[in-house]
C-alpha cells in the first residue's frame, strides 16, 4: 500500500493539472464577473452621438428591454464584433443601443460610416464616467437590460453568432415570459 | 555616494511618477492617501498592475474617479465599496476574507501544515525501523519497503 502511495499522489496531481487546463480552456481568466447582474442598471443621461444637443437617459428606455453595446472606434475587437451585430440586429426583437465609449465623435461617425450602423440610438460617453458606473473595463461589452431597468446579462468581449444563438436569444426570450 | 544612491533611486522611481497624471492634490497627506489607495486597487485592463502604476486609459479614469470621491469626503472603505459594486472583488488586490475566499487565504498555510505532518510521520517511521533493525537487521521487510521513499 505504501508503495502505491506516490503513484496515487501522482495521479492526484495529474488530475489537478488536467482540471486546470480544462478549466482555463472553457473560462476566460481575464473576464471579471459583473456584480450588476440582477441589479438595476446605473442611472445615466448621455448626449446622443448624432445630436449632441439631445440626450438619452435610462428612464426614457424603461418599459421595454434593450441591449447596450459598448464600442469605440479605437477598439480593434469592436471591428471584429461589428458585422455580427449588423447581421443579427434585425432578428433580435429588441433595440440595440450603442454606447460610444471614450471616443472622438467624428472618429465614431466615420467608423460607423465604414462598418455600418446597427444601432437604434447611440449615446456618447466621452468622459468615461457612466462607463465606470456600468463597470466597463474593455470594449466591446454588451449588457442586456430588461423592461424594469435591471441588468440581465453581460458579455465581455466580442459577441459571436454562436453566442447570440446560444445565450443572447434565449435570455431575450426568457424576458418576454417573465414580464408580459 | 549617498547622493549617487539618491539619484539612482530617483531615476528608478521617475517612470512611476510619469505614469501618473497630475491631480491637483491640496497637500502631501492627501496625495499619500491617494497613492496608498490606488496601490490597493487593480487596474482592470492590465490585470497584473495596480491603479497607481497603470497608464491605461481606464486606469486614468478610475484614478480621477477615486480622487473626486476623496474630495467629496468619502472614506477609503466607501470608495472601495463603490468600485467593488461595479467591478466585483476583482478590483481589490487583497480579496476580502469570506466563505468563498477562505481557501485562497488559508490554503497555503494548510498545505504547509500537511507537508509538515507528512515530514513528521516519515521521519518517525524511518527512525523506528532503524532502531528496531539494529538487533535484527535481516528480518525487517518493512524497512526495505521504506527505502523506496
Amino acid at each position: 500500500m505504501a508503495r502505491l502511495l506516490p503513484f496515487v499522489l501522482f495521479l492526484g496531481l495529474l488530475a489537478l493539472l488536467g482540471f486546470g487546463i480544462a478549466w482555463n480552456k472553457t473560462h476566460d481568466q481575464r473576464e471579471v464577473p459583473s456584480p450588476l447582474i440582477g441589479k438595476p442598471a446605473p442611472a445615466y443621461t448621455l448626449p446622443l452621438l448624432y445630436d449632441a444637443q439631445k440626450s438619452l437617459s435610462d428612464t426614457a428606455l424603461r418599459g421595454k428591454p434593450y441591449l447596450l453595446n459598448v464600442f469605440g472606434s479605437w477598439c480593434p475587437a469592436c471591428v471584429e464584433e461589428h458585422p455580427v451585430w449588423v447581421q443579427a440586429q434585425q432578428d433580435l426583437g429588441i433595440p440595440l443601443i450603442g454606447f460610444n465609449w471614450k471616443d472622438d465623435p467624428a472618429d465614431a461617425k466615420a467608423w460607423l460610416e465604414r462598418f455600418g450602423n446597427p444601432y437604434a440610438q447611440i449615446v456618447a460617453d466621452n468622459v468615461g464616467r457612466v462607463a465606470i458606473d456600468f463597470g466597463v473595463y474593455g470594449a466591446p461589452e454588451t449588457f442586456l437590460i430588461d423592461a424594469a431597468g435591471v441588468v440581465r446579462l453581460k458579455r465581455v468581449g466580442p459577441v459571436t453568432p454562436d453566442y447570440i444563438e446560444r445565450e443572447l436569444k434565449p435570455a431575450i426570450a426568457a424576458l418576454g415570459k417573465a414580464a408580459p | 555616494m549617498k547622493r549617487a544612491g539618491a539619484l539612482l533611486l530617483w531615476l528608478l522611481l521617475a517612470p512611476l511618477a510619469l505614469a501618473i497624471d497630475p491631480l491637483p492634490f491640496k497637500d502631501a497627506a492627501e496625495e499619500a492617501r491617494f497613492q496608498a489607495l490606488a496601490r490597493e486597487l487593480r487596474c482592470l485592463v492590465c490585470q497584473n498592475q495596480n491603479l497607481a502604476d497603470s497608464d491605461a486609459g481606464l486606469a486614468k479614469d478610475l484614478r480621477t474617479e477615486v480622487f473626486e470621491q476623496m474630495r467629496q469626503g468619502k472614506s477609503n472603505a466607501e470608495i472601495k465599496r463603490y468600485l467593488v459594486s461595479r467591478y466585483s472583488d476583482f478590483v481589490l488586490y487583497d480579496p476580502p476574507l469570506r466563505g468563498k475566499t477562505w481557501l485562497l487565504w488559508f490554503g497555503p498555510a494548510l498545505l504547509v501544515g500537511i507537508g509538515a505532518l507528512v515530514v513528521a510521520v516519515t521521519v518517525r517511521r524511518r527512525a523506528r525501523p532503524a532502531a528496531a533493525a539494529a538487533p535484527a537487521a535481516a528480518t525487517a521487510p518493512a524497512a526495505g519497503e521504506e527505502e523506496d521513499w
